[in-house]
């Protein structure tokens, strides 16, 4: 079970959260051609090591949040709050 | 009862003080105080306890402790029965009953090793070779393999012991109590750190407590004592005893399972009969020794034969002798410490053999000055007995092939000590090997963890305690201790034959693998560890290869030709030793499988003798039958009460989503795929949201209750799905919108009115104007209800005059009082879920799981013409994608059957008339989602998705179920059976 670090509460284990998925996909404008929100809803690269991933804090603070996790080890090197992710 | 005539008068752990009558097989015995079920078995003079897995072969204890793999026994009876317990972990309790396993008709006349069966059976390979054809036999050869094979039989019935979760942080977990690990402890715990010490035997202290060593010059059992004591007397170390770390995971999260009373006879009240720890550390020290290898010769197997530390470990723990005249056979020093010590503790030395060609250290030359005559080069070929060992054939390694015959009972041996790196690899280090070890060390940790002593592969006491505390954060602390130095050891992987060439070399004597199923698996290509493993069951079962891997794999890499280290080992996982189902259910068994959420009206439900049913977390009201009703009866009843009179029901577990801020509309406009901006204050609407996919997600109204303020209810099944996208949506996608959003489901208790009368009834309970022109369909006022301040909203699920009526939920069964007060002389009444469901198919209204099925879109449910085409939102674009646009698609429809006798069941798929239902692909047309008997219309009737269903409405279908053999022709029709005007509706 991970532990992972909410950036509003500290580390929290994994059951206080839920997984929601990549955390690199930009939602496109609403204009974009098909194909980019084909690309955004089902395109999905699936890297190993480091990864970046969409949680939910959804049995603490209720806050979305980015956790920059190892595909591999699980290692956790960030979480960040959404809008301060660096590149 | 038998005495313990195996038992040292004086000597050991144990308290001679405190007899303790325990039966193995029915048979009565005796021991002590401190003894473990093994322990006494050995001091009863008890060598046979069980029968091989695949071949039926006796079977004595070959371990002392964890590495056991063959004292497997049933523990207790009935629903407390216990399989394949380890009797060296067992702590001896008055009154334990204890039996062997895999046998019958008894332990010592077993038919399947008389007939050699299951010699004949089980090769390696046997499931993947023997049993191929013909195909009909395989649930026959089923039965056979599994009443022969497998390992004890289930309890007799549920589990009635009580299991506990705990979790704990610790700035430093130790696990093992060793000395190592005690002297890690010891100097975190002086540094002030939260330790944890988890140790799986009865008493801390480690391999100390079978050996006799000294410390500091004092006896090694002393410094245990003082250390032990301080870290008792220190606040912030936790000891567990009896407690086994099984799983290292991610993050040093780490498992433990503590046995509470296991060894109790009568547990006390209030406690758990185990414990499952999580424990999250800071850091982990693994502390967790070594296991001492047996050696591969031929019938290595038999009662009698064990590990040279096992033997030991019974003569200075328990005082107990394992035999009366050893065979001691080692590759290395320790063996010798060994046979010292069972000379000391009464036992006979036979033959003390160094299959090492010449040398041995200073151990050896204590040997020799005890009168002891080692024997180089010598190794035992074969041991000779049935349910005893009796003697043991033994030979030069040089070749020539002569044996000897020594007379014993006992063969201690010795194959030089494995690192028990289990959780290190579990937590994903790696094993390098070590030659001068002839094992696999701990290398390469990838979480915050550190072996020490044994377990890092250093076997002297000294370099133990130094680890360990090291590894505590003092290295100042470690006292000298009566290390001697060593020999090299001999890598000695297998006996060859003896010239005779009878019995079987045993690598895992748990899963009956020999040297030559190896060679097999070899001959037939399975050469890497990991298909060897598979190929020949080397490595499984209960102890998973504890005594085994290396010998089996050093096998193979003679075999391959190459290095053992080239030839890799498997992966360890997770349990370290079985663990029970129990304590992972913990408290979350049978009735407290999953919480259960009752509305705030749950009790007057339960007072009107309603039968409830789950639907998700919740239980709802299903119906309220009377005297001699069946359900169908008492549904159609209430279903038609509504439609005639009137009714109450329950919608409490709506979800239900407060929205404000100056971009709440905006906020709606873009989840919702029909208009929000122009909603005005004190009005309601219905809206549906899509998932990005285009897929319909929810539907559900929503109210605007002030300028900047809106009530959102979803469905029961996805409140917390939507409630989950809102904030993902304006957390991430669009943090512009100035908007909040919470979830008060749990505030807001909610219960429709609905039917002809239902206006009557608003009229008399609430303070304001209900009338038609004063509260129009669509329409939200507020007010209060009996007294209650309470929200009212003129919406309709069944197609009635219908008012929901939302109060805060304390209120709740105030406001139904209320309502069954003041509606008795208009005759309203409530009704379930069940007649909410019948009502709701009459007007093809759509429901979560059936008809939004995560594949339907607006338009295959017939609600193409909401979906707006001047906005974005979500799920806009893809919508269109072609898979969701082309022709073909199922649509939702009805369904009646042309007798209208026939109900149509929910299982259906539809076929035109004519296709048979057999073994070949069927053309489907759709498939029915809900069908019910109709009260209003007066037969049954479904909803259905059918391939291009608008387009064939009064065409004859067939609804079948090949599994229930039904087949009802149906003919096709709008979905909406009742009042397709709406004119009840706005009433």
């Amino acid at each position: 079970m991970l532990l992972i670090p909410c950036p509003w509460c500290g580390p929290r284990p994994q059951t206080d959260f839920t997984y929601g998925g990549d955390g690199t996909v930009v939602r496109p404008a609403e204009d974009a051609p098909q194909a980019a929100w084909a690309d955004f809803v089902f395109v999905r690269d699936n890297p190993m090591g480091p990864h970046r991933e969409l949680w939910h804090h959804s049995a603490g603070c209720r806050r979305w949040l980015v956790v920059e996790r190892d595909t591999v080890t699980h290692d956790i090197t960030g979480s960040f709050k959404p809008g301060e992710v660096p590149s | 009862m038998t005495t313990q005539s195996f038992r040292n008068a004086e000597g050991g752990l144990i308290d001679r003080a405190t007899p303790l009558d325990f039966t193995f097989d029915g048979k009565a015995f005796q021991g002590f105080a401190g003894d473990t079920l093994a322990s006494a078995l050995v001091a009863n003079g008890v060598r046979l306890v069980g029968r091989s897995f695949k071949y039926h072969r006796p079977r004595g204890l070959i371990g002392a402790g964890v590495e056991d793999p063959c004292g497997l026994v049933r523990l207790g009876a009935g629903d407390r029965a216990e399989p394949n317990t380890r009797a060296t972990l067992t702590e001896l309790f008055a009154g334990l009953t204890a039996d062997s396993q895999n046998r019958w008709p008894s332990l010592k006349w077993d038919a399947s090793a008389l007939t050699g069966l299951a010699g004949r059976l089980f090769p390696a390979g046997f499931y993947y070779k023997t049993f191929i054809s013909p195909q009909v036999l395989w649930p026959t050869y089923e039965k056979i393999i599994r009443a022969m094979a497998g390992m004890g039989t289930c309890p007799e019935g549920p589990d009635p012991d009580v299991y506990d979760d705990r979790f704990a942080h610790a700035d430093l977990l130790v696990v093992g109590a060793g000395p190592a690990g005690l002297a890690a402890a010891l100097a975190a715990g002086r540094l002030g750190q939260r330790v944890i010490l988890a140790e799986q035997d009865m008493r801390l202290g480690g391999d100390l407590l079978a050996a006799n060593r000294s410390i500091d010059g004092r006896p090694a059992l002393d410094w245990v004592a003082d250390t032990v004591a301080e870290l008792e007397a220190l606040p912030d170390v936790t000891l567990l005893p009896r407690t086994t770390v099984f799983g290292y995971h991610d993050h040093n999260l780490l498992a433990a399972v503590e046995r509470v009373t296991d060894h109790l006879p009568h547990a006390p009240a209030g406690l758990p009969r185990q414990r499952h720890w999580k424990i999250r550390a800071g850091r982990v020290v693994l502390a967790t020794g070594a296991i001492e290898r047996p050696l591969v010769f031929a019938d290595n197997d038999r009662p009698g034969v064990m590990l040279a530390s096992a033997a030991r470990a019974y003569v200075n723990r328990w005082a107990a002798r394992p035999g009366t005249r050893a065979v001691v056979v080692t590759n290395n020093d320790d063996g010798y410490r060994s046979a010292l010590d069972l000379q000391a503790g009464g036992i006979e030395i036979a033959a003390l053999l160094d299959t090492r060609p010449e040398g041995g250290g200073a151990l050896a030359q204590m040997a020799r000055d005890a009168g002891l005559s080692p024997r180089h080069g010598m190794a035992v070929a074969r041991a000779l007995g049935g349910h005893a060992v009796t003697g043991a054939e033994i030979t030069a390694l040089s070749g020539g092939g002569a044996t000897e015959t020594v007379d014993c009972d006992l063969i201690a041996v010795s194959g030089g000590w494995a690192p028990t790196l289990h959780l290190h690899s579990q937590a994903r280090g790696k094993a390098t090997y070590d030659e001068s070890l002839t094992a696999f060390v701990p290398t390469d940790p990838k979480q915050a963890h550190e072996s020490v002593g044994a377990a890092a592969g250093d076997l002297t006491l000294a370099g133990a305690l130094a680890a360990g505390s090291r590894a505590g954060g003092d290295d100042t602390l470690a006292p000298p201790a009566d290390d001697h130095p060593a020999a090299p050891i001999q890598a000695l992987w297998q006996v060859p034959k003896p010239p005779s060439g009878k019995g079987k070399r045993f690598v895992d004597i748990q899963d009956d693998v020999t040297a030559e199923d190896v060679a097999l698996a070899h001959r037939e290509g399975y050469e890497s560890v990991e298909h060897l493993k598979r190929y020949t069951t080397l490595g499984m079962g209960t102890d998973q290869g504890k005594t085994s891997n290396v010998n089996g794999l050093a096998i193979m890499a003679g075999l391959r030709g190459q290095t053992i280290p080239a030839v890799g080992t498997t992966t360890f996982r997770p349990p370290f030793t079985p663990v029970t189902m129990g304590t992972f259910a913990g408290r979350e068994a049978g009735h407290h499988f999953a919480p259960i959420r009752r509305t705030p009206l749950h009790a007057r439900h339960d007072a009107l003798g309603a039968v409830f049913q789950t639907a998700g977390l919740w239980l709802r009201a299903r119906y309220y039958p009377l005297e001699g009703e069946t359900m169908a009866e008492a549904v159609a009843r209430e279903a038609s009460h509504v439609r005639r009179i009137g009714g109450m029901v329950d919608v409490s577990t709506l979800g239900k989503i407060d929205i404000q801020g100056p971009d709440a509309a905006d906020l709606l406009n873009r989840f919702y795929v029909n208009g929000f901006k122009a909603l005005p204050v004190g009005k309601c609407r219905y809206g549906l949201m899509l998932r990005e996919d285009g897929i319909v997600l929810d539907d559900g109204t929503t109210t605007r209750i002030g300028d900047t303020h809106y009530y959102m209810t979803t469905t029961t099944a996805n409140a917390v799905t939507v409630m989950r996208n809102l904030e993902l949506y304006l957390q991430v996608h669009w943090p512009d919108l100035d908007v909040s959003v919470a979830s008060v489901s749990d505030q807001w208790a909610g219960v429709a009115l609905a039917g002809p009368r239902a206006r009557d009834l608003l009229a008399r309970v609430a303070d304001i104007d209900v009338s038609n022109d004063a509260f129009p369909f669509l329409a939200y006022r507020e007010g209060a209800v009996a007294g209650i301040p309470a929200r009212l909203f003129r919406i309709s699920y069944s197609g009635e005059l219908a008012y929901e009526i939302h109060v805060p939920s304390d209120f709740a069964p105030a406001l139904w009082d209320a309502l069954l007060e003041h509606g008795a002389d208009l005759d309203i009444r409530p009704y379930g879920t069940e007649a909410m469901s019948t009502l709701r198919i009459e007007k093809g209204h759509m429901v979560i799981g059936t008809e939004i099925d995560g594949r339907t879109t607006a338009d295959d449910l017939g609600m193409g013409r909401m979906v707006s085409t001047k906005k974005p939102f979500i799920g806009h674009v893809l919508k269109d994608r072609p898979g969701l646009t082309e022709g073909g698609r199922k649509q939702l429809v009805g369904l009646v059957p042309v007798d209208k006798r026939t109900p149509i069941p929910e299982t259906c798929q539809i076929v035109k008339p004519g296709v048979v239902t057999g073994r070949d692909p069927v053309p489907i047309e759709g498939h029915v989602t809900a069908g019910t008997f109709s009260p209003s219309v007066g037969h049954p009737i479904a909803l259905a998705l059918v391939k291009d269903g608008r387009a064939r409405l009064g065409e004859t279908l067939h609804a079948v179920s090949p599994t229930t053999r039904v087949r009802v022709p149906v003919t096709v029709t709008s979905p909406v059976f009742v009042d397709p005007e709406g004119e009840r509706l706005h009433a």
